[in-house]
């Protein structure tokens, strides 16, 4: 009983701490809404781990809060679900959020809408947590559009500016794109279980298996398999909260949201809340290679080509957002390819050393005075040695450096993906292999470019860039260092967070990778069918300890992975002139990089546009033309033109009726001789 | 409570609350004490009505709170009220708007104010009336009747084309009306009885059934509205007061679906069988089309207008699925579009009262200014556009289930709405409420007021309450419902 208050108090904290700060945002300190905000988000990573430690002592929980409705024979609950891939879940979204928190006392310092903020990030943890804690469905729908809505508000958080409050729309809208998937996938579950609640639909799972249904309605020969179909429209959901392509737009457009929520919502929780759905379902997706292998191929594409667009971004925070698309397709690849444990354990170190990385940039932004593009940085390891040092941290984790936490996630994917056997792997582990290659060059590219070489700020602007600003005033202000301006380290509430998330992006992975890949520790959280899918067996047959991993360098990714940060350094470093020459040589392909393949173009060009011109033709061509004009209008002339006609008898002169009166008589005379002829 | 006629007075208290306003307070002078009278009237209204939630027994499908009295012993015409779990929630729902309705009309109405106050009093009366009225004929002539107020509401406080708008919805729903009463003659003259619940019990041919559906069709589809006899309802709104929308939109909208429930499902139920397939086209047309005419719309109220037909489509989608959850789902979707509608049609009026006008151009950044209000719009622009935890989620979702367990195409095209809902109206509110100021309006315009704040705040609760916990507003409907299903899986083909 006491640890079920407990995982009540968990969601509920964070809630309670964004009411505080949100209701009353006009009345009451800055200090209290951080304050509030901040222990509410304290008590749940408190609470978090003393039903970690309950857990992992074997006690997991499945049970209901309250009945949220019935109908006809449906139950719908909403409850909790405390098991090992839950409480790993709470952790990361507890501590990531505790660290955004903090650092957003120094980020958003000057910003009019401080305390509304604090009232967005709480509220975002408490949707995420209800999302990761649902033992149900219905209520992980509801977390999952809660996410999206904080994701909105806070990617228009800045109102005023035209590409925050186009960014926004452009997120929600893809996301919704992959909800309409998600709710077909639910509502399949629903039909065909009786249930949403996950116990009962995973323990059914298998006796459905076998089941088909009919992409066209009566004929048999359309019919495929049905878990094939829910499952691929469940990770459609995936796709559109975890941008994968080709929902993949909005993330780089987020970056108009303050730098704290793109550390936070669009790189360690929220991104990954795809992730942690389809390993949520790991009992339907194992009965189903064809779903499967679609997570599979897209997750690859996802990886590879997302990493190539990372390279020629000169914005500091687009470049970290396409290294987080790309590594979201590596945990994706992951799931593809049975390995859901691993894709738990990257997405794990991933929010560590990515927060790391996007709060690092956001420090570099204070530094820079809220200039973001990396032409413009330096040598600035001189000016902000913390930020510094732990940039090195973050990156070197990123791109699998041995010891570091990356290393031993992405290895481990890219170990799975060599051993999975299924359609479309041989696609996948190149891409991935590839993927080494290209994020240790971009990683370090920008690294070097921002933190040594030759000092390019406190000149006269070079190039203005519409889009390229984030700080906390407003757009039109000029941002950068004036003219003999030097970079400043930024203060302890913005370094501390970046110290305590650089402990665990370097450790936690040579800690933990032992007991959650092969030490049992998702025990039933997750399951995997061991006969058609061997990986994670496999990998464990390789798998000798943390240590003699790392020690294993003069393997290929680790290769490739050095290979990256020599051409980076060799090319922005060395010899700054071969990029341009370069770009000059490759300009087709250039241009396709720098348009993001057209993706952009195409939606709203094509879909965007085309809804709109169908809109209008539908409105004025069938509301206003055929129904008005053509019905409703033509019935008036009808009705109109009899009373014409009508009126031309009224004409008042005696003969004309005495006429129409003959006329008449005539008439019904003529008829009734007609029908009285027999 | 068991004494008291508590429909009669739900009927009646608020026609009587009317013309207690205009005797007493119907010169202009006089408008505080109308504006008090009415909401007196109102609120005595909203308190008869809840006994009816409280003293409910969910057990059962029977009328409950049956009163029966001879009104034209010799056509057999009584005045014959009840309610079962289908029809109670919406007299508490019009009781409720009423004292909305009011609320938002207190300053923004200065000519005429008694007569104003009265015509929604009375029609908040009528609409009652309809709800609760067992006889063929007497729901008629509440039918019929609650028109007039709405006339007059449109016709006096409308807009410049209101005679227009006034004129179109006539020509609509005159047709309809008149199918229906030829229905009703020929029910009566079939069973000798005016009694609805008669009528659902008395055989029928097919032939016959399919005839008396489609009248009821004719009547039913131009006032829910169904496509393609929609189209009065934009015109009607965009001339409409703010309050006239809101009743329009909370409650005038609902006859339609409830005649669907009340009479065509029951008396016709093997004709609803074999016109399903045309009901749910139509229904889908309905949520795919007016979804786009919807984007495409420049005036704040016409895209509200468009967003309310596609709604309804989800309501005689739900119906005509045949199961349950679809079932429940729609009447779910019928009161949450009550608070959702009635909300988006205020926040235009609240911006329409100081900007006077409901182009979306005309606006652009009115957070800058009215960041109250803003916040109160997002919330209602969620939830119409169908966010989980407010109510414009459950019916929808409750739906979508529904369909996709009928058929998966169906459910596929009827999700469209997460995507198109989410398009026309964040697409409005980005336009409208977003961005930097956009001309001197909206840099001139006051956050709202107590009273505005107050009517918003009211609505909120409901739209969030009814998201978070709609478990109170299923459990009163399923034994009518079951009942309702289990009635019309019996063929009455004799």
């Amino acid at each position: 009983m006491e640890m079920q208050k407990l995982y009540l108090l968990v969601p509920m904290a964070p809630l309670l701490g964004a009411i505080v700060a949100g209701l009353f945002c006009r009345v009451i300190p800055r200090w209290l809404a951080h304050v509030a905000a901040i222990a509410g988000v304290g008590i749940a990573f408190a609470a978090s781990i003393i039903i970690w430690n309950d857990v992992a002592a074997g006690h997991a929980f499945d049970g209901p809060v309250y009945r949220w409705m019935t109908s006809g024979d449906y139950v719908f609950q909403v409850g909790f679900l405390i098991d090992p891939l839950t409480v790993t879940m709470m952790l990361v979204v507890t501590f990531v959020s505790l660290m955004v928190h903090i650092y957003t006392i120094g980020y958003m310092r000057d910003d009019p809408g401080y305390n509304r903020f604090f009232s967005y990030i709480s509220l975002f943890t408490f949707s995420m947590l209800m999302l990761v804690m649902s033992n149900n469905f219905m209520q992980l729908f509801f977390g999952w559009e809660a996410v999206g809505l904080v994701s909105y508000l806070l990617i228009g958080f800045w109102y005023t500016r035209p590409t925050a409050i186009f960014a926004n729309l452009k997120a929600f809208l893809a996301n919704r794109v992959g909800d309409f998937g998600f709710i077909l996938g639910i509502g399949l579950i629903l039909a065909n279980f009786g249930t949403l609640d996950y116990q009962p639909v995973f323990d059914q799972a298998k006796n459905l298996a076998g089941a088909t249904i009919n992409l066209i309605p009566g004929d048999d020969s359309t019919a495929v398999s049905l878990m094939s179909v829910t499952c691929i429209l469940l990770f459609i959901g995936a796709m559109g909260k975890s941008a994968q392509v080709p929902l993949h737009v909005w993330l780089p457009d987020s970056m108009e949201g303050p730098t704290p929520i793109s550390a936070l919502i669009h790189a360690a929780t929220m991104v990954t809340a795809g992730i942690f759905m389809v390993s949520r379902m790991s009992p339907l997706f194992e009965l189903s290679d064809t779903a499967l292998s679609f997570v599979l191929v897209i997750g690859s594409i996802t990886a590879l080509f997302m990493g190539f667009l990372g390279i020629i971004q000169n914005d500091i925070k687009r470049v970290v957002a396409y290294s987080t698309l790309s590594q979201l397709g590596y945990m994706t690849v992951a799931l593809g390819a049975s390995a859901y444990s691993v894709a738990i354990f990257h997405l794990m170190t991933h929010a560590f050393f990515k927060a790391l990385l996007f709060l690092a940039a956001g420090s570099v932004i204070i530094g820079m005075h809220h200039d973001q593009d990396i032409r413009n940085m330096g040598g600035l390891r001189k000016y902000m040695p913390i930020t510094w040092l732990t940039s090195l941290i973050g990156s070197l984790a990123l791109i699998g450096t041995p010891f570091f936490s990356g290393f031993y996630s992405k290895d481990s994917i890219l170990e799975a993906v060599k051993l999975s056997h299924i359609a479309g792997s041989g696609f996948a582990y190149f891409s991935v292999m590839a993927g080494v290659f290209i994020t240790a060059f971009y990683s370090f590219r920008m690294y070097f470019l921002v933190f040594h070489g030759e000092e390019r700020f406190g000149k006269p602007p070079a190039q203005a860039h519409g889009h390229a600003h984030d700080g906390a005033q407003a757009a039109a202000e000029h941002h950068g260092l004036a003219p003999g301006q030097k970079p400043h380290e930024t203060p302890w509430v913005v370094t501390l967070p970046l110290i305590l998330l650089a402990i665990p992006s370097v450790v936690i992975g040579y800690v933990t990778i032992e007991p959650m890949l092969y030490g049992g520790f998702f025990g039933k959280a997750i399951f995997i069918d061991g006969q058609a899918h061997p990986v994670m067996q496999e990998l464990a047959r390789h798998f000798h300890g943390a240590l003699a991993m790392g020690l294993h360098v003069f393997s290929l990714p680790v290769l490739l992975a050095l290979a990256g940060v020599l051409s980076a350094w060799f090319f922005y470093l060395a010899r700054p002139g071969i990029p341009a020459a370069i770009k000059a040589a490759c300009g087709p392909l250039y241009t396709l990089l720098e348009n993001k393949y057209y993706f952009d173009e195409f939606y709203e060009r094509v879909i965007a546009a085309g809804a709109r011109l169908l809109g209008r033709g539908l409105w004025k061509g069938g509301d206003a033309g055929v129904i008005d004009g053509l019905i409703v209008d033509g019935s008036v002339r009808v009705v109109a033109g009899i009373a014409m006609l009508a009126r031309l008898f009224q004409s008042g002169h005696i003969y004309h009726y005495a006429f129409t009166m003959i006329f008449g008589v005539c008439a019904l005379l003529s008829i009734c001789i007609w029908l009285l002829r027999a | 409570m068991s004494g008291l006629p508590i429909l009669s007075l739900a009927v009646w208290v608020p026609i009587f609350a009317g013309f207690i306003v205009l005797l007493f307070a119907g010169a202009d002078r006089d408008s505080p004490r109308a504006r008090a009278l009415a909401m007196l009237g109102a609120l005595a209204g909203l308190l008869v009505t809840l006994p009816l939630y409280a003293g409910f027994d969910t057990a059962t499908p029977a009328m409950q709170f049956v009163e029966i009295l001879p009104w034209i012993p010799r056509f057999e015409i009584n005045y014959h009220l009840g309610v079962d779990g289908i029809s109670m929630l919406f007299v508490i729902l019009n009781s409720f708007i009423t004292v909305i309705v009011v609320l938002a009309g207190w300053r923004v109405i200065e000519s005429k104010v008694a007569q104003y106050n009265a015509s929604f009093l009375i029609m908040s009366g009528l609409l009652n009336g309809i709800f609760t009225a067992l006889d063929g004929m007497l729901f008629y002539v509440f039918f019929e009747a609650s028109l007039i107020p709405l006339y007059l509401i449109i016709g006096v406080w409308g807009g410049p084309r209101r005679v227009y708008a006034a004129f179109k919805f006539f020509l609509f729903t005159l047709m309809g009306s008149l199918l229906f009463l030829i229905s009703l003659i020929y029910l009566y003259l079939d069973s000798g009885s005016f009694a609805i619940l008669d009528w659902h019990r008395m055989p029928l041919s097919l032939a016959t059934q399919q005839w008396i559906f489609l009248a009821f069709l004719v009547a039913f589809a131009v006032k829910v509205p169904m496509w393609p006899v929609h189209t009065w309802l934009p015109d009607a709104h965009v001339e409409a007061p703010t309050g006239g929308s809101i009743v329009l939109a909370a409650i005038a909208l609902k006859l339609g679906a409830y005649g669907f429930v009340r009479f065509s499902l029951p008396i016709a139920p093997d004709a609803s069988h074999a016109f399903s397939g045309l009901i749910i086209g139509l229904s889908l047309i309905a949520v795919v089309y007016i979804g786009f005419v919807a984007l495409a719309q420049e005036d704040m109220k016409k895209l509200v207008a468009y967003s309310s037909i596609a709604h309804m489509g989800f309501v005689t989608l739900g119906f005509f699925l045949f199961s349950p959850l679809g079932m429940e789902g729609a009447l779910v979707q019928m009161i949450s579009h009550g608070f959702v509608a009635g909300a988006m049609f205020y926040c235009i009026g609240v911006m329409y009262d100081r900007v006077h006008s409901r182009q979306i151009a005309d606006y652009g950044g009115v957070v800058n200014t009215m960041p109250k209000f803003a916040a109160f719009f997002m919330l209602f622009a969620m939830a119409n556009a169908g966010l989980p935890a407010t109510s414009g989620f459950v019916g929808e979702f409750m739906v979508i289930m529904a369909a996709v367990k009928f058929d998966l195409w169906i459910g596929f095209i009827a999700a469209s709405t997460m995507i198109l809902g989410a398009a026309y109206t964040l697409w409005m509110y980005k336009r409208v409420v977003f961005g930097a100021v956009g001309n001197h309006h909206v840099a001139g315009l006051t956050d709202i007021s107590r009273r505005e704040g107050l009517v918003l705040t009211l609505l909120a609760v409901c739209a969030l309450g009814m998201g978070l916990y709609p478990q109170p507003f299923t459990e009163v409907m399923h034994s009518s419902v079951d009942e309702l299903l289990r009635h019309i899986s019996v063929s009455k083909i004799q």
